[in-house]
Protein backbone atom coordinates (compact mmCIF):
# COMPACT_ATOMS: atom_id res chain seq x y z
CA UNK A 1 0.00 0.00 0.00
CA UNK A 2 2.94 2.25 0.79
CA UNK A 3 4.63 1.45 -2.40
CA UNK A 4 1.06 2.16 -4.70
CA UNK A 5 1.08 5.35 -2.00
CA UNK A 6 4.89 6.35 -3.28
CA UNK A 7 4.12 5.67 -6.85
CA UNK A 8 0.62 7.85 -7.13
CA UNK A 9 2.85 10.94 -4.98
CA UNK A 10 5.21 10.88 -7.56
CA UNK A 11 3.26 10.74 -11.11
CA UNK A 12 1.28 13.71 -9.14
CA UNK A 13 4.84 15.46 -8.58
CA UNK A 14 6.03 14.56 -12.31
CA UNK A 15 2.71 16.05 -13.55
CA UNK A 16 3.16 19.59 -11.70
CA UNK A 17 6.32 19.51 -13.01
CA UNK A 18 5.37 18.89 -16.95
CA UNK A 19 3.08 21.89 -16.79
CA UNK A 20 5.73 23.56 -14.55
CA UNK A 21 8.40 22.98 -17.38
CA UNK A 22 6.27 24.02 -20.23
CA UNK A 23 5.46 27.08 -18.37
CA UNK A 24 9.28 27.84 -17.97
CA UNK A 25 9.66 27.67 -21.37
CA UNK A 26 7.32 30.59 -22.25
CA UNK A 27 10.31 32.62 -21.41
CA UNK A 28 13.83 32.67 -22.81
CA UNK A 29 14.94 33.55 -19.42
CA UNK A 30 13.84 30.77 -17.21
CA UNK A 31 13.37 28.35 -20.72
CA UNK A 32 16.47 26.21 -20.25
CA UNK A 33 14.85 25.84 -16.22
CA UNK A 34 11.82 24.34 -17.79
CA UNK A 35 13.01 21.84 -19.60
CA UNK A 36 15.24 20.76 -16.76
CA UNK A 37 12.26 20.61 -14.92
CA UNK A 38 10.30 18.59 -16.86
CA UNK A 39 13.60 16.11 -17.47
CA UNK A 40 13.57 15.58 -13.57
CA UNK A 41 9.85 15.41 -13.96
CA UNK A 42 10.52 12.07 -16.90
CA UNK A 43 13.25 10.09 -14.67
CA UNK A 44 11.22 10.64 -11.79
CA UNK A 45 7.86 9.15 -13.34
CA UNK A 46 10.05 6.22 -15.04
CA UNK A 47 12.21 5.34 -11.68
CA UNK A 48 9.11 4.55 -9.90
CA UNK A 49 7.25 3.07 -12.68
CA UNK A 50 9.76 0.27 -11.83
CA UNK A 51 8.12 -0.11 -8.75
CA UNK A 52 4.68 -0.99 -9.77
CA UNK A 53 3.28 -4.22 -8.15
CA UNK A 54 2.53 -7.11 -9.97
CA UNK A 55 4.96 -6.44 -13.02
CA UNK A 56 7.07 -9.20 -15.33
CA UNK A 57 9.66 -8.55 -18.14
CA UNK A 58 11.65 -6.59 -16.29
CA UNK A 59 14.61 -7.52 -18.69
CA UNK A 60 13.23 -7.00 -21.80
CA UNK A 61 12.16 -3.56 -20.24
CA UNK A 62 15.87 -2.25 -19.69
CA UNK A 63 17.04 -3.89 -22.86
CA UNK A 64 14.13 -1.00 -24.51
CA UNK A 65 15.26 2.03 -22.55
CA UNK A 66 18.69 1.09 -23.08
CA UNK A 67 18.47 0.51 -26.82
CA UNK A 68 15.70 3.40 -27.78
CA UNK A 69 17.07 6.05 -25.05
CA UNK A 70 20.68 5.32 -26.35
CA UNK A 71 19.99 5.74 -30.21
CA UNK A 72 18.06 8.86 -29.66
CA UNK A 73 20.13 10.10 -26.82
CA UNK A 74 23.20 10.23 -29.85
CA UNK A 75 21.39 11.05 -32.52
CA UNK A 76 20.13 14.25 -30.94
CA UNK A 77 23.26 14.94 -29.80
CA UNK A 78 24.92 15.15 -33.21
CA UNK A 79 21.81 16.47 -35.36
CA UNK A 80 22.67 19.80 -36.90
CA UNK A 81 20.42 22.84 -35.61
CA UNK A 82 19.04 22.96 -39.69
CA UNK A 83 17.99 19.36 -39.32
CA UNK A 84 15.76 20.19 -35.84
CA UNK A 85 12.90 19.96 -37.80
CA UNK A 86 12.81 17.01 -38.76
CA UNK A 87 14.12 15.28 -35.74
CA UNK A 88 11.27 16.63 -33.82
CA UNK A 89 9.26 14.68 -36.71
CA UNK A 90 10.77 11.67 -35.76
CA UNK A 91 10.97 11.66 -32.04
CA UNK A 92 7.02 12.74 -32.41
CA UNK A 93 6.88 9.85 -34.51
CA UNK A 94 8.01 7.89 -32.47
CA UNK A 95 5.47 9.32 -29.16
CA UNK A 96 2.36 8.29 -31.10
CA UNK A 97 3.96 5.32 -32.05
CA UNK A 98 3.94 4.04 -28.98
CA UNK A 99 0.65 5.30 -27.80
CA UNK A 100 -0.92 3.22 -30.68
CA UNK A 101 1.38 0.02 -29.25
CA UNK A 102 0.08 0.31 -25.60
CA UNK A 103 -3.73 0.43 -27.12
CA UNK A 104 -2.43 -2.90 -29.07
CA UNK A 105 -1.27 -5.10 -26.26
CA UNK A 106 -4.44 -3.84 -24.33
CA UNK A 107 -6.35 -4.78 -27.29
CA UNK A 108 -4.21 -8.23 -27.35
CA UNK A 109 -5.00 -8.80 -23.85
CA UNK A 110 -8.40 -8.18 -24.52
CA UNK A 111 -9.48 -6.95 -20.74
CA UNK A 112 -10.73 -3.54 -21.73
CA UNK A 113 -13.29 -2.67 -19.38
CA UNK A 114 -16.67 -0.94 -20.77
CA UNK A 115 -17.37 0.88 -23.98
CA UNK A 116 -15.49 4.56 -22.92
CA UNK A 117 -12.35 2.70 -22.64
CA UNK A 118 -12.76 0.48 -25.32
CA UNK A 119 -13.68 3.73 -27.78
CA UNK A 120 -11.28 5.90 -25.75
CA UNK A 121 -8.22 2.93 -26.64
CA UNK A 122 -9.23 2.91 -30.33
CA UNK A 123 -9.02 6.38 -30.95
CA UNK A 124 -6.02 6.91 -29.14
CA UNK A 125 -4.85 4.28 -31.39
CA UNK A 126 -6.42 5.80 -34.34
CA UNK A 127 -4.51 9.01 -33.74
CA UNK A 128 -0.99 7.73 -32.51
CA UNK A 129 -1.04 5.31 -35.75
CA UNK A 130 -1.53 8.24 -38.07
CA UNK A 131 0.87 10.63 -35.81
CA UNK A 132 3.34 7.73 -36.41
CA UNK A 133 3.65 6.73 -40.10
CA UNK A 134 2.54 10.64 -41.07
CA UNK A 135 5.38 11.63 -38.90
CA UNK A 136 7.86 9.17 -40.37
CA UNK A 137 6.85 10.73 -44.11
CA UNK A 138 7.77 14.09 -43.44
CA UNK A 139 10.67 13.28 -41.99
CA UNK A 140 12.07 11.50 -45.01
CA UNK A 141 10.62 14.46 -47.19
CA UNK A 142 12.47 17.33 -44.70
CA UNK A 143 15.46 15.15 -44.92
CA UNK A 144 15.68 14.76 -48.47
CA UNK A 145 14.76 10.92 -48.81
CA UNK A 146 11.87 11.79 -50.22
CA UNK A 147 12.21 14.49 -52.71
CA UNK A 148 9.01 15.16 -54.62
CA UNK A 149 5.38 15.87 -53.62
CA UNK A 150 3.20 12.88 -54.14
CA UNK A 151 -0.49 12.72 -55.23
CA UNK A 152 -2.35 10.03 -55.92
CA UNK A 153 -5.61 10.86 -58.86
CA UNK A 154 -8.58 12.27 -56.70
CA UNK A 155 -6.35 12.30 -53.51
CA UNK A 156 -9.14 14.66 -51.53
CA UNK A 157 -11.67 11.58 -52.87
CA UNK A 158 -8.57 9.19 -51.46
CA UNK A 159 -8.53 10.49 -48.55
CA UNK A 160 -12.12 10.61 -47.19
CA UNK A 161 -12.86 7.29 -48.27
CA UNK A 162 -9.82 5.55 -46.35
CA UNK A 163 -10.24 7.57 -43.35
CA UNK A 164 -14.74 6.56 -42.93
CA UNK A 165 -13.14 3.09 -43.56
CA UNK A 166 -11.02 3.51 -40.57
CA UNK A 167 -13.29 5.09 -38.25
CA UNK A 168 -16.31 2.87 -39.42
CA UNK A 169 -13.56 -0.53 -39.02
CA UNK A 170 -13.07 1.26 -35.87
CA UNK A 171 -16.17 1.60 -34.72
CA UNK A 172 -17.04 -1.69 -35.32
CA UNK A 173 -14.16 -2.69 -32.91
CA UNK A 174 -16.04 -0.31 -30.37
CA UNK A 175 -18.81 -2.33 -30.94
CA UNK A 176 -18.17 -5.24 -31.18
CA UNK A 177 -18.87 -7.81 -27.79
CA UNK A 178 -15.36 -9.29 -27.63
CA UNK A 179 -11.76 -7.90 -29.72
CA UNK A 180 -11.54 -9.52 -32.94
CA UNK A 181 -7.86 -9.89 -33.91
CA UNK A 182 -8.48 -9.68 -37.61
CA UNK A 183 -10.84 -6.06 -37.32
CA UNK A 184 -8.06 -4.68 -34.96
CA UNK A 185 -5.28 -5.79 -37.42
CA UNK A 186 -7.39 -4.64 -40.41
CA UNK A 187 -7.45 -1.36 -38.11
CA UNK A 188 -3.99 -0.79 -37.30
CA UNK A 189 -3.05 -1.43 -40.56
CA UNK A 190 -5.33 1.58 -42.39
CA UNK A 191 -4.80 3.62 -39.71
CA UNK A 192 -1.05 3.40 -40.97
CA UNK A 193 -1.96 3.89 -44.28
CA UNK A 194 -4.35 6.81 -43.86
CA UNK A 195 -0.97 8.44 -41.99
CA UNK A 196 1.01 8.17 -45.26
CA UNK A 197 -1.45 8.67 -47.54
CA UNK A 198 -2.42 12.14 -46.27
CA UNK A 199 1.24 13.35 -45.24
CA UNK A 200 2.82 12.42 -49.07
CA UNK A 201 0.44 15.44 -51.14
CA UNK A 202 2.10 17.92 -49.00
CA UNK A 203 4.93 19.85 -49.60
CA UNK A 204 8.02 20.92 -47.52
CA UNK A 205 7.04 24.47 -46.99
CA UNK A 206 2.85 23.30 -45.44
CA UNK A 207 5.35 20.53 -43.14
CA UNK A 208 6.31 22.66 -40.03
CA UNK A 209 2.41 22.83 -39.42
CA UNK A 210 2.29 19.26 -39.80
CA UNK A 211 4.49 18.36 -37.82
CA UNK A 212 3.17 20.71 -35.22
CA UNK A 213 -0.44 19.37 -35.80
CA UNK A 214 1.11 15.50 -35.61
CA UNK A 215 2.72 17.08 -32.35
CA UNK A 216 -0.45 17.50 -30.91
CA UNK A 217 -2.33 14.43 -32.22
CA UNK A 218 0.43 12.57 -30.22
CA UNK A 219 -0.05 14.41 -27.32
CA UNK A 220 -4.03 12.86 -27.48
CA UNK A 221 -3.47 9.50 -28.48
CA UNK A 222 -1.13 9.39 -25.26
CA UNK A 223 -3.98 11.48 -23.08
CA UNK A 224 -6.11 8.71 -24.08
CA UNK A 225 -3.94 6.02 -23.58
CA UNK A 226 -3.43 7.55 -20.19
CA UNK A 227 -7.40 6.74 -19.38
CA UNK A 228 -7.03 3.86 -20.74
CA UNK A 229 -4.01 2.91 -18.22
CA UNK A 230 -5.40 4.33 -15.53
CA UNK A 231 -2.68 6.89 -14.70
CA UNK A 232 -3.26 10.51 -14.50
CA UNK A 233 -0.31 11.79 -15.36
CA UNK A 234 -0.05 10.62 -18.70
CA UNK A 235 -3.67 11.75 -19.21
CA UNK A 236 -2.53 15.43 -17.95
CA UNK A 237 0.91 15.91 -19.93
CA UNK A 238 -1.17 14.37 -23.23
CA UNK A 239 -3.98 16.86 -22.78
CA UNK A 240 -1.64 19.47 -22.00
CA UNK A 241 0.20 19.01 -25.06
CA UNK A 242 -2.60 18.22 -27.00
CA UNK A 243 -3.96 21.29 -26.29
CA UNK A 244 -0.40 23.29 -26.64
CA UNK A 245 0.26 21.72 -29.65
CA UNK A 246 -3.24 22.81 -31.51
CA UNK A 247 -2.95 26.51 -30.55
CA UNK A 248 0.52 26.08 -31.73
CA UNK A 249 -0.60 24.76 -34.97
CA UNK A 250 -2.84 27.44 -35.18
CA UNK A 251 -0.51 30.50 -34.70
CA UNK A 252 1.53 28.79 -37.42
CA UNK A 253 -1.31 28.30 -39.90
CA UNK A 254 -2.27 31.81 -39.09
CA UNK A 255 1.29 33.48 -39.54
CA UNK A 256 1.25 31.66 -43.03
CA UNK A 257 -1.92 32.39 -43.99
CA UNK A 258 -3.02 29.20 -44.35
CA UNK A 259 -5.98 27.36 -42.88
CA UNK A 260 -5.07 24.01 -41.91
CA UNK A 261 -7.63 22.29 -44.05
CA UNK A 262 -6.18 24.07 -47.25
CA UNK A 263 -2.66 22.53 -46.47
CA UNK A 264 -3.83 19.19 -45.76
CA UNK A 265 -6.57 19.02 -48.39
CA UNK A 266 -4.74 21.41 -51.05
CA UNK A 267 -1.57 21.56 -51.52
CA UNK A 268 0.43 24.30 -52.59
CA UNK A 269 2.30 22.55 -55.32
CA UNK A 270 1.26 23.41 -58.35
CA UNK A 271 -0.80 26.31 -57.72
CA UNK A 272 2.33 27.92 -57.43
CA UNK A 273 2.42 29.23 -61.26
CA UNK A 274 -0.39 32.14 -60.21
CA UNK A 275 0.51 35.62 -60.00
CA UNK A 276 1.22 38.10 -62.01
CA UNK A 277 4.58 38.64 -64.46
CA UNK A 278 6.47 41.35 -62.73
CA UNK A 279 7.90 44.31 -65.17
CA UNK A 280 11.05 45.95 -65.36
CA UNK A 281 14.63 44.34 -64.62
CA UNK A 282 16.83 43.21 -61.85
CA UNK A 283 19.71 45.24 -60.75
CA UNK A 284 22.80 44.32 -59.88
CA UNK A 285 24.94 45.18 -56.99
CA UNK A 286 28.68 44.47 -55.85
CA UNK A 287 30.28 43.20 -52.80
CA UNK A 288 32.26 46.58 -52.43
CA UNK A 289 29.05 48.84 -53.04
CA UNK A 290 26.79 46.73 -50.36
CA UNK A 291 29.81 47.42 -47.79
CA UNK A 292 29.75 51.06 -47.82
CA UNK A 293 25.70 51.14 -48.18
CA UNK A 294 25.80 49.53 -45.28
CA UNK A 295 28.58 51.11 -42.87
CA UNK A 296 27.09 54.25 -43.99
CA UNK A 297 23.82 53.74 -42.79
CA UNK A 298 22.58 54.70 -39.55
CA UNK A 299 20.02 51.65 -39.27
CA UNK A 300 20.20 48.16 -41.17
CA UNK A 301 17.87 45.67 -41.04
CA UNK A 302 18.81 41.98 -41.83
CA UNK A 303 16.22 39.42 -43.09
CA UNK A 304 17.47 36.05 -42.80
CA UNK A 305 15.70 33.21 -44.69
CA UNK A 306 16.15 29.52 -45.09
CA UNK A 307 18.80 29.93 -48.05
CA UNK A 308 21.35 31.63 -45.09
CA UNK A 309 20.80 28.57 -43.46
CA UNK A 310 21.53 25.90 -45.65
CA UNK A 311 24.72 28.14 -46.64
CA UNK A 312 25.74 27.85 -43.12
CA UNK A 313 26.09 31.82 -43.58
CA UNK A 314 24.45 32.42 -40.31
CA UNK A 315 28.27 32.68 -38.00
CA UNK A 316 29.43 35.21 -41.39
CA UNK A 317 26.02 37.21 -41.02
CA UNK A 318 26.82 37.76 -37.18
CA UNK A 319 30.64 38.64 -37.61
CA UNK A 320 29.62 41.41 -40.27
CA UNK A 321 27.06 42.88 -37.81
CA UNK A 322 29.86 43.06 -35.16
CA UNK A 323 32.16 45.05 -37.19
CA UNK A 324 29.18 46.98 -38.21
CA UNK A 325 28.17 48.24 -35.12
CA UNK A 326 31.86 48.94 -34.08
CA UNK A 327 31.58 51.46 -36.92
CA UNK A 328 28.14 52.74 -35.43
CA UNK A 329 25.78 51.26 -37.13
CA UNK A 330 22.61 49.98 -35.50
CA UNK A 331 21.71 46.55 -36.43
CA UNK A 332 18.70 44.48 -36.12
CA UNK A 333 17.46 41.07 -37.28
CA UNK A 334 13.70 40.87 -38.72
CA UNK A 335 12.66 37.14 -38.44
CA UNK A 336 9.33 36.10 -39.82
CA UNK A 337 6.73 33.48 -38.51
CA UNK A 338 7.68 31.28 -41.16
CA UNK A 339 11.40 31.71 -41.83
CA UNK A 340 13.50 28.85 -41.55
CA UNK A 341 11.41 25.36 -40.94
CA UNK A 342 8.93 25.96 -38.34
CA UNK A 343 8.39 29.17 -36.39
CA UNK A 344 11.23 30.22 -34.42
CA UNK A 345 13.43 27.96 -36.04
CA UNK A 346 15.81 30.69 -37.45
CA UNK A 347 15.81 31.80 -34.03
CA UNK A 348 17.64 29.13 -32.66
CA UNK A 349 19.83 29.03 -36.46
CA UNK A 350 21.00 32.28 -35.22
CA UNK A 351 21.67 31.97 -31.30
CA UNK A 352 23.71 29.25 -32.56
CA UNK A 353 25.66 31.54 -34.20
CA UNK A 354 25.86 33.28 -30.99
CA UNK A 355 23.45 36.47 -32.14
CA UNK A 356 21.66 37.71 -28.86
CA UNK A 357 18.17 37.34 -28.99
CA UNK A 358 17.30 41.08 -27.96
CA UNK A 359 18.54 41.82 -31.11
CA UNK A 360 15.91 39.57 -33.09
CA UNK A 361 12.85 41.04 -34.02
CA UNK A 362 9.33 39.84 -35.30
CA UNK A 363 7.10 40.96 -37.87
CA UNK A 364 4.64 42.69 -35.72
CA UNK A 365 7.75 44.47 -33.77
CA UNK A 366 9.47 45.37 -36.79
CA UNK A 367 7.54 46.14 -39.27
CA UNK A 368 7.34 49.85 -38.59
CA UNK A 369 10.86 50.49 -38.69
CA UNK A 370 11.44 49.10 -42.18
CA UNK A 371 10.60 52.99 -43.25
CA UNK A 372 13.67 54.56 -40.52
CA UNK A 373 15.71 52.30 -41.91
CA UNK A 374 18.45 52.89 -44.52
CA UNK A 375 19.27 49.54 -45.57
CA UNK A 376 17.00 46.26 -45.61
CA UNK A 377 19.49 43.18 -46.30
CA UNK A 378 17.50 39.93 -47.54
CA UNK A 379 19.70 37.04 -47.09
CA UNK A 380 18.19 34.06 -48.43
CA UNK A 381 14.42 35.56 -48.26
CA UNK A 382 12.02 35.25 -50.53
CA UNK A 383 8.21 34.78 -50.24
CA UNK A 384 8.27 36.39 -46.72
CA UNK A 385 9.72 39.70 -48.35
CA UNK A 386 7.31 39.61 -51.60
CA UNK A 387 5.09 42.85 -51.75
CA UNK A 388 2.90 40.76 -54.19
CA UNK A 389 1.48 39.30 -51.26
CA UNK A 390 0.17 42.88 -49.60
CA UNK A 391 -0.84 43.98 -53.72
CA UNK A 392 -1.72 41.13 -56.38
CA UNK A 393 -4.99 39.04 -55.64
CA UNK A 394 -4.10 36.75 -57.93
CA UNK A 395 -0.68 35.51 -56.26
CA UNK A 396 -0.78 32.60 -54.66
CA UNK A 397 0.51 34.09 -50.89
CA UNK A 398 -1.68 37.16 -51.32
CA UNK A 399 -2.70 37.81 -47.90
CA UNK A 400 0.07 36.60 -46.50
CA UNK A 401 2.05 38.75 -43.51
CA UNK A 402 5.41 39.65 -44.81
CA UNK A 403 8.18 41.60 -43.62
CA UNK A 404 7.83 45.22 -44.99
CA UNK A 405 11.49 45.31 -46.60
CA UNK A 406 10.55 46.73 -49.47
CA UNK A 407 9.66 50.66 -47.90
CA UNK A 408 13.29 50.50 -46.49
CA UNK A 409 15.51 53.35 -48.34
CA UNK A 410 17.67 50.92 -49.95
CA UNK A 411 16.93 46.88 -50.53
CA UNK A 412 20.02 44.78 -50.87
CA UNK A 413 19.34 40.89 -51.61
CA UNK A 414 21.68 38.39 -51.74
CA UNK A 415 20.46 35.77 -53.97
CA UNK A 416 22.24 32.58 -55.66
CA UNK A 417 20.98 33.61 -59.41
CA UNK A 418 18.41 34.70 -61.03
CA UNK A 419 15.48 32.00 -60.71
CA UNK A 420 12.86 32.23 -58.47
CA UNK A 421 13.02 30.67 -54.86
CA UNK A 422 11.86 27.27 -53.42
CA UNK A 423 8.31 27.99 -54.04
CA UNK A 424 8.94 28.99 -57.88
CA UNK A 425 6.84 32.43 -56.75
CA UNK A 426 8.28 35.70 -58.55
CA UNK A 427 9.25 38.11 -56.37
CA UNK A 428 8.65 42.04 -57.28
CA UNK A 429 10.93 42.71 -54.96
CA UNK A 430 13.50 42.10 -56.57
CA UNK A 431 12.62 44.46 -59.32
CA UNK A 432 12.19 47.47 -57.63
CA UNK A 433 13.99 50.82 -58.55
CA UNK A 434 15.63 50.80 -54.68
CA UNK A 435 16.59 47.45 -54.74
CA UNK A 436 19.91 45.66 -55.91
CA UNK A 437 21.25 41.96 -56.11
CA UNK A 438 24.00 40.87 -54.70
CA UNK A 439 24.52 37.91 -56.53
CA UNK A 440 26.27 34.17 -54.69
CA UNK A 441 26.12 31.78 -52.19
CA UNK A 442 25.27 33.44 -48.74
CA UNK A 443 28.68 32.48 -47.17
CA UNK A 444 31.08 33.71 -49.92
CA UNK A 445 29.02 37.47 -50.88
CA UNK A 446 29.00 38.03 -47.31
CA UNK A 447 32.33 36.92 -46.74
CA UNK A 448 33.48 39.68 -49.51
CA UNK A 449 31.13 42.19 -48.01
CA UNK A 450 33.44 41.60 -44.54
CA UNK A 451 36.29 42.28 -46.28
CA UNK A 452 35.36 45.52 -47.78
CA UNK A 453 33.66 46.53 -44.32
CA UNK A 454 36.65 46.35 -42.87
CA UNK A 455 39.14 48.35 -45.49
CA UNK A 456 36.65 51.29 -44.99
CA UNK A 457 36.91 50.78 -41.28
CA UNK A 458 40.94 51.24 -41.42
CA UNK B 1 -11.26 5.28 -13.40
CA UNK B 2 -14.58 7.22 -13.09
CA UNK B 3 -14.92 8.08 -16.55
CA UNK B 4 -16.63 12.01 -15.16
CA UNK B 5 -13.98 12.79 -13.48
CA UNK B 6 -11.46 11.99 -15.98
CA UNK B 7 -13.51 14.52 -18.34
CA UNK B 8 -12.92 16.93 -16.08
CA UNK B 9 -9.17 15.99 -16.02
CA UNK B 10 -9.03 16.38 -19.32
CA UNK B 11 -11.00 19.79 -19.53
CA UNK B 12 -8.50 20.93 -16.92
CA UNK B 13 -5.04 19.75 -18.60
CA UNK B 14 -6.79 21.24 -22.07
CA UNK B 15 -7.39 24.92 -20.77
CA UNK B 16 -4.06 24.61 -18.67
CA UNK B 17 -1.83 23.17 -21.94
CA UNK B 18 -3.84 26.60 -23.96
CA UNK B 19 -3.04 28.98 -21.20
CA UNK B 20 0.38 28.09 -20.94
CA UNK B 21 1.10 28.46 -24.14
CA UNK B 22 -0.35 31.56 -25.25
CA UNK B 23 1.92 33.97 -23.92
CA UNK B 24 4.81 32.44 -25.34
CA UNK B 25 7.27 34.42 -27.60
CA UNK B 26 7.56 33.29 -31.52
CA UNK B 27 11.14 33.27 -30.83
CA UNK B 28 10.77 30.09 -28.33
CA UNK B 29 8.08 28.19 -30.75
CA UNK B 30 10.88 25.44 -31.80
CA UNK B 31 12.41 25.06 -28.76
CA UNK B 32 8.47 24.81 -27.57
CA UNK B 33 7.66 22.08 -29.80
CA UNK B 34 10.77 20.18 -28.94
CA UNK B 35 10.06 20.31 -25.38
CA UNK B 36 6.12 19.79 -25.71
CA UNK B 37 7.17 16.75 -28.00
CA UNK B 38 9.45 15.94 -24.76
CA UNK B 39 6.47 16.29 -22.45
CA UNK B 40 4.61 13.40 -24.19
CA UNK B 41 7.27 11.11 -23.97
CA UNK B 42 5.81 10.02 -20.74
CA UNK B 43 4.26 7.51 -22.59
CA UNK B 44 7.23 5.72 -21.84
CA UNK B 45 5.60 5.15 -19.00
CA UNK B 46 2.33 3.85 -20.49
CA UNK B 47 4.71 1.44 -22.04
CA UNK B 48 6.65 0.31 -19.36
CA UNK B 49 3.14 -0.96 -17.34
CA UNK B 50 1.96 -2.45 -20.73
CA UNK B 51 4.89 -4.47 -21.25
CA UNK B 52 5.02 -5.28 -17.46
CA UNK B 53 1.68 -6.76 -17.33
CA UNK B 54 2.69 -8.70 -21.24
CA UNK B 55 1.80 -12.34 -21.23
CA UNK B 56 1.63 -14.13 -24.55
CA UNK B 57 4.68 -13.67 -26.88
CA UNK B 58 3.13 -11.08 -28.97
CA UNK B 59 1.85 -8.88 -26.46
CA UNK B 60 5.56 -9.00 -25.06
CA UNK B 61 6.68 -7.77 -28.82
CA UNK B 62 4.37 -4.80 -29.11
CA UNK B 63 4.83 -3.91 -25.43
CA UNK B 64 8.89 -4.04 -26.07
CA UNK B 65 8.11 -2.00 -28.93
CA UNK B 66 5.96 0.81 -27.14
CA UNK B 67 8.82 0.79 -24.19
CA UNK B 68 10.96 1.09 -27.24
CA UNK B 69 9.62 3.73 -28.96
CA UNK B 70 8.87 5.62 -25.84
CA UNK B 71 11.71 5.55 -24.34
CA UNK B 72 13.19 7.03 -27.94
CA UNK B 73 10.69 10.02 -27.83
CA UNK B 74 11.89 10.81 -24.02
CA UNK B 75 15.99 11.00 -24.43
CA UNK B 76 15.51 12.24 -28.01
CA UNK B 77 13.52 15.32 -27.11
CA UNK B 78 15.22 16.07 -24.42
CA UNK B 79 18.71 15.97 -26.06
CA UNK B 80 17.21 18.48 -28.90
CA UNK B 81 15.51 20.87 -26.50
CA UNK B 82 17.86 21.25 -24.30
CA UNK B 83 20.80 22.08 -27.06
CA UNK B 84 18.14 24.41 -28.43
CA UNK B 85 17.39 26.19 -24.91
CA UNK B 86 21.06 26.58 -24.13
CA UNK B 87 22.12 28.34 -27.16
CA UNK B 88 19.52 31.11 -26.13
CA UNK B 89 21.28 34.17 -24.29
CA UNK B 90 20.70 37.81 -24.06
CA UNK B 91 23.62 40.53 -25.67
CA UNK B 92 26.23 40.40 -22.65
CA UNK B 93 27.23 43.71 -20.87
CA UNK B 94 30.76 44.51 -22.55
Amino acid sequence: MAIKWLIDASYFVAAILFILGLKGMSSPVSARKGIVWAGVGMVLATVVTFLTPGMNNFALMVIAIALGGAVAWVSGKKVAMTDMPQMVAIYNGMGGGAAAAIAAVEFARGEMHGTVVTLLATLGALIGAVSFSGSVVAWAKLQGVMKKAFRLPAQNAVNIVLALVTVAVGGAIVIAPTIDPVLVGAFFVLALVLGIIITLPIGGADMPVVISLFNAFTGLAVGFEGFVMGIPALIIAGIVVGAAGTLLTQLMAKAMNRPISNILFTPMTGAASGGEAVEGEQREVGAMDAAALMRYASKVIIVPGYGMAVAGAQHKVWEMTELLEEAGVEVVFAIHPVAGRMPGHMNVLLAEAGVPYDKIFDLEEINGDFAQADVALVIGANDVVNPSARTDKSSPIFGMPILNADMAQNVIVVKRGKGTGYSGIENALFYKENTRLLYGSAQQAIGEVIQHVKALSV
Amino acid sequence: MDGMLALYIFMLAAFTGYEVISRVPVILHTPLMSGSNFVHGVVLVGGMIALGQAETPLEQAIGFVAVLLGAANAAGGYVVTERMLAMFKAKEKK
